[in-house]
């Protein structure tokens, strides 16, 4: 756990009622997406840090201060956190209008200049001129702005948004996504997000824990995460779905390894350390596999050449997903996208013969996973 | 009509709603913080009178009351009073009978303000005390005007336990109830008439509160 002056840190560890084994860290500026399926114990990890739940051991420091600590007996309340939170439902104050709803918040401040800073981070957020309306006066988008006005009111340590943009609709979700990338730039405090969707993670994030069923299963960029699973569990949870078993059969002297996978021998470009000889995982983001054209020969053709039927093909607007079955086999399918108007000019329709590219530079190798096709 | 019989039941109605609603959201406050079985337990006792038969709860609060009890006489050499027969003990008596219409409406009412609403309060800075008078207590009002209207109508319609405990004694303890009975036992159905109109007429206006505090709470979210 890096030590980070200013910054959020938590280990957090239980059984019950969800299990837990999870550390983080984020550094003040920093924008930490906390991305997993349901139940993996985002908003439970998200809800520590605010003080609403205590894990049964574990630590948690903000700038410098203990705001939680197991061994020592330490359990800062809530009110005592100096935390701008953004729930899922916004939980604004149904009988208070907006201003008031930010009032709640400003009990730090001495009380005449409450509402000039009230106003201000109305204004902030876009809603002057609506301060007087009432939750059910707003629509989803402006009741996420005084969600997010009530949070920043308190001037936090950390802001911690739960899924602040499941409830809008796409148009708005854009406009907010936006308006939260400006206010990273204005705001120097660690900003945790917890989200469903990984374009958002890719999009905001600095950096990204995957969590699944209550563990931390891997921390990096966005970038990172998505390239470069360590497991074929984040593969698939990050939605990478060209996941296989194979055995590095050498490495050559500039550290480029030969993969045997069925019958091909498959170049890679990386092999991370692994070993001649040993049995591992590996993956490869269906942005690196290239379709070879049947007309004319394609650049980079003879790059870890594949043939497959092609087993599914679905146009999705621009892009049109394909699924090729190799040897016959429909568990070993590898699945990328091309251009629509590419697929329509390449005859590509199911039943088809098709030839790809898999690109060395692509391949990520991990460890050894069973039950993997190969 | 017996206007002494009418002001003892204002007085006595007025005094249960304002003692009991208070010590009711203190007991539902503390409730929510319990483990689920203690919660059941006192659940089960808050409710009882409501399915107990009023003389029956009367009859047992005579016992207890009485002058031969321990309370009774702890209360004696207190105040120098006994509880029964007198105003104090029918206030005592009207407490413990309309425990349930002052905490089911509360309860409820509490019950339906999200947890996450307290949460966020918390996460604002604002104390367990300041999330209780800024913002669960306006959420909850239409449930805590239902219980002082609910104990207020019942207490004054309140017969059984009232003649057990109090007996009827001219300005000490014959409410309105006690006293429509005495009309109609001595065949003045005129005054009866009149007194249970004075009833009917105060039950209609409380449920028109109630209905118009919550239609109006209705407004003010909108």
């Amino acid at each position: 756990m890096p030590d980070l002056p200013g910054g959020l840190e938590i280990v957090a560890s239980q059984i019950q009622p969800i299990t837990l084994q999870a550390e983080l860290a984020c550094a003040p500026g920093e924008l930490l997406a906390l991305v997993g399926p349901s139940g993996s114990g985002k908003s439970t990890l998200l809800r520590c840090i605010a003080g609403l739940h205590s894990p049964q051991q574990g630590h948690i420091r903000c700038g410098g201060v203990n705001w939680y600590d197991a061994q020592q007996g330490i359990n800062l309340p809530p009110q005592s956190r100096r935390v701008g939170f953004v729930f899922q439902n916004y939980s604004l104050f149904p009988h208070l209008s907006a201003q008031d709803n930010v009032l709640c918040a400003l009990g730090h401040l001495p009380a005449q200049q409450r509402g000039a800073r009230a106003l201000e981070l109305l204004a902030m957020t876009h809603l002057k001129g609506l301060e007087a309306r009432k939750p059910a006066q707003l629509s989803g988008g402006q009741q996420q702005r005084v969600a997010l006005a009530r949070a920043l009111a308190r001037d936090p340590a950390v802001l911690l948004l739960d899924e602040p943009f499941s409830a809008v609709d796409q148009v708005t979700r854009r406009r907010l996504q936006v308006e939260l990338a400006r206010l990273r730039g204005e705001v120097k405090i660690p900003i945790v997000l917890v989200t469903h969707d990984l374009d958002e993670a890719r999009m905001l994030a600095d950096r990204m824990t995957l969590l699944s069923h209550g563990r931390t299963l891997q921390s990096g960029t966005p970038g990172d995460i998505l390239t470069r699973p360590v497991s074929a569990q984040v593969a698939r949870l990050v939605e990478l779905n060209n996941v296989f078993g194979g055995t590095l059969e050498s490495v050559d002297a500039q550290g480029r390894g030969l993969l045997c996978w069925r019958s091909h021998k498959i170049e890679v470009e990386r092999v991370d350390g692994f070993a001649p000889a040993t049995r591992l995982s590996w993956v490869i983001p269906p942005e690196n596999v290239i379709l070879h054209r049947r007309d004319r020969p394609s650049l980079g053709e003879r790059e870890n050449p594949i043939e497959g039927r092609i087993d599914d093909c679905l146009p999705l607007g621009d892009a049109t997903r394909i699924v090729l079955a190799l040897d016959g086999d429909v568990r070993a399918r590898i699945s990328f996208s091309v251009p629509t108007h590419v697929a329509r000019r390449n005859g590509i329709a199911v039943g088809e013969i098709a030839r790809v590219s898999l690109l060395a530079s692509g391949i990520h190798l991990m460890p050894a996973e069973p039950d993997i096709t190969g | 009509m017996d206007w002494p019989a009418l002001r003892l039941s204002l007085e006595l109605a007025a005094a249960t709603a304002l003692l009991l609603v208070p010590l009711a959201l203190a007991l539902v406050r503390m409730l929510a913080r319990k483990p689920l079985v203690a919660r059941g337990l006192v659940d089960g006792l808050v409710a009882l009178p409501l399915v107990l038969p009023p003389t029956v709860l009367g009859f047992y609060l005579l016992a207890v009351f009485g002058g031969q009890s321990t309370l009774g006489q702890w209360y004696a050499a207190l105040t120098g009073r006994q509880l029964v027969f007198t105003f104090d003990g029918l206030l005592l008596a009207s407490l413990i009978a309309n425990i349930p219409f002052a905490v089911l409406p509360i309860q409820r009412a509490f019950a339906a303000i999200p947890r996450e609403a307290c949460e966020a309060a918390w996460c604002s800075g604002l104390s367990n005390w300041q999330t209780l008078w800024k913002i669960e207590l306006p959420l909850a009002w239409p449930g805590v005007l239902a219980a002082l209207v609910l104990t207020f109508t019942h207490t004054l319609g309140e017969f059984g336990v009232v003649l057990m405990v109090g007996g009827n004694i001219a300005h000490e303890t014959r409410t309105v109830s006690i006293a429509i009975y005495d009309s109609v036992q001595s065949f003045n159905d005129q005054a009866a008439h009149v007194m249970s109109a004075v009833l009917v007429m105060l039950s209609v206006a409380g449920i028109a509160l109630i209905h118009w505090a919550t239609q109006h709470i209705g407004r003010r979210d909108a």
